[in-house]
């Protein structure tokens, strides 16, 4: 079943991979170097460490609401709070997919793949409504 | 490079050192949860669950499973977090894995963008609604649910029969539409592999299904992605496990954000568990020559047993 002319993958298929693993390296930093900085002390936290053990364990409603922690995009607005700092790395992670479809969308238009094109602008939009917060009630 | 001229002995041997290493650091974290008191440092808990995400990173690679699926059965059974922290960090842990192992597996062929696309749309629209409905429902009920469905995974881990090169006669309509197709070298026989699909519609309406299961339960579906894919759709072996890690990213980027709305993503609980699955993950690689797969199989097996078991007792008050 050898097939010498096949000897890389599509240019979709790759410029997608370049771009997922370039998001990817950077989400990691930033996540990585904000954690940091957190459990360093080094930048303050929103959320005390010490007081991180007796609200751990409780539901997530009821952490927000002994916590003041701000709920859908609100905690842009603290982002100079090292756990919330933390967050953006989250969510580079989160919409490293979404650059990478995006980037297709010409591409396969090039390639008059039709199916592709929407398939890709669906599959974007499915996170980007996700990240929005309508759908999640934390908008 | 210092762990290759580690000594390790026979698989029995193996095995219990990591059964040593994971089962009693989960006990112990149990037992520490109930006994700890108020003034117990911070940094002990995510240090343990550094460690503890370290082991699991490593035994996740030779038994075949994704370290997403360990994650939330064991942290949730043996930690002292909420459920819905750890349901948060467990989608974090699965998305990072597999964003990391994506552009390898899509350049080399092993993951497949054009039978990804059609597959996570499906299955990232609906973890939308199951991580919606599971932030909704009751720690017990989660609880209970969690533990039949990791009862589940060991049951298909125990009876699934994979097949390394389904035979697929003739694709189906949609997929000779949608070009689901593709090829990768193979290394081990150094041939090309051209591979087709079908039964695309049942394939589509599956992963419907597991989506929910991986919004709901913040838990990676690589059990249930690598079984649909090559026993229901046809594709070889290699490419359902490759592809399953891509179908995971895009899911659990649609899945995450509504924990991260809710507030219920803890840097303190998912960045240590992201960086020691990764980290062990990448030892595990590197060992996976040295150990015996079978053995710490059947390790994880009995672990995600008695996780389950747990899991479900605590759900429904049996074991408090």
């Amino acid at each position: 079943m050898a097939n010498p002319e096949h000897t890389s993958q599509s240019q979709p298929q790759l410029r997608y991979a370049l771009l997922v693993e370039w998001g990817t390296r950077i989400g990691l930093v930033v996540l990585a170097l904000s954690f940091i900085a957190y459990a360093s002390g080094l930048v303050p936290a929103h959320v005390p460490l010490e007081r991180l053990p007796q609200l751990w364990s409780r539901s997530v409603g009821d952490y927000v609401a002994a916590t003041g922690t701000p709920t859908g995009w609100a905690w842009l607005q603290l982002l100079h709070r090292s756990d919330m700092l933390g967050l953006a790395g989250i969510a580079i992670l989160s919409v490293s997919s979404v650059v990478g479809l995006l980037a297709l969308v010409p591409m396969y238009a090039a390639l008059r793949d039709r199916s592709f094109v929407v398939l890709c602008l669906l599959q974007a939009m499915v996170v980007l409504l996700a990240a929005s917060g309508l759908l999640s009630g934390g908008h | 490079m210092r762990i290759n001229r580690l000594h390790v002995g026979a698989p029995a041997v193996r095995a219990a050192l990591l059964a040593i290493s994971l089962l009693p650091a989960a006990a112990c974290a149990q037992a520490a949860a109930a006994a700890a008191p108020a003034g117990t440092a911070w940094w002990l808990w995510p240090l343990g669950l550094f460690a503890a995400c370290f082991v699991m990173g490593i035994i996740a690679v030779p038994a075949g499973i994704g370290g997403g699926t360990l994650f939330v059965p064991i942290v949730g059974s043996f930690f002292p977090f909420h459920l819905d922290f750890v349901r948060g960090a467990g989608l974090l842990v699965a998305l990072a894995s597999a964003l990391s192992a994506g552009p390898t597996l899509l350049r080399s062929g092993l993951g497949s963008l054009r039978l990804t696309l059609p597959l996570a749309l499906l299955a990232s629209a609906s973890s939308i609604g199951g991580a919606v409905i599971g932030l909704a429902m009751s720690p017990a009920l989660v609880q209970t649910l969690l533990g039949c469905v990791v009862l589940t995974i060991v049951a298909l881990m125990v009876i699934s029969r994979r097949s390394e090169f389904p035979v697929v006669e003739r694709p189906d309509a949609l997929s000779q539409a949608l070009g689901l197709h593709g090829f990768f070298v193979d290394g081990a026989s150094g041939r090309t592999v051209h591979w087709q699909v079908h039964r695309t519609v049942p394939g589509l309406l599956t992963f419907l299904a597991i989506g929910v299961l991986a919004g709901m339960f913040g838990i990676g579906a690589g059990w249930a992605n690598v079984p649909a894919l090559n026993l229901l759709l046809g594709a070889p072996l290699k490419v359902a496990a490759g592809t399953s890690g891509v179908v995971l990213s895009l899911v659990d980027s649609s899945a995450s954000w509504v924990y991260l709305h809710r507030g219920a993503v803890l840097p303190m609980i998912a960045v240590p568990s992201v960086l020691g699955m990764m980290l062990g993950a990448r030892l595990g690689a590197r060992l996976l020559d040295r150990l015996d797969g079978r053995v710490i199989r059947r390790l994880v097996i009995g672990v995600l047993l008695f996780a389950g078991l747990r899991s479900l007792l605590k759900g429904t008050g049996l074991w408090a």
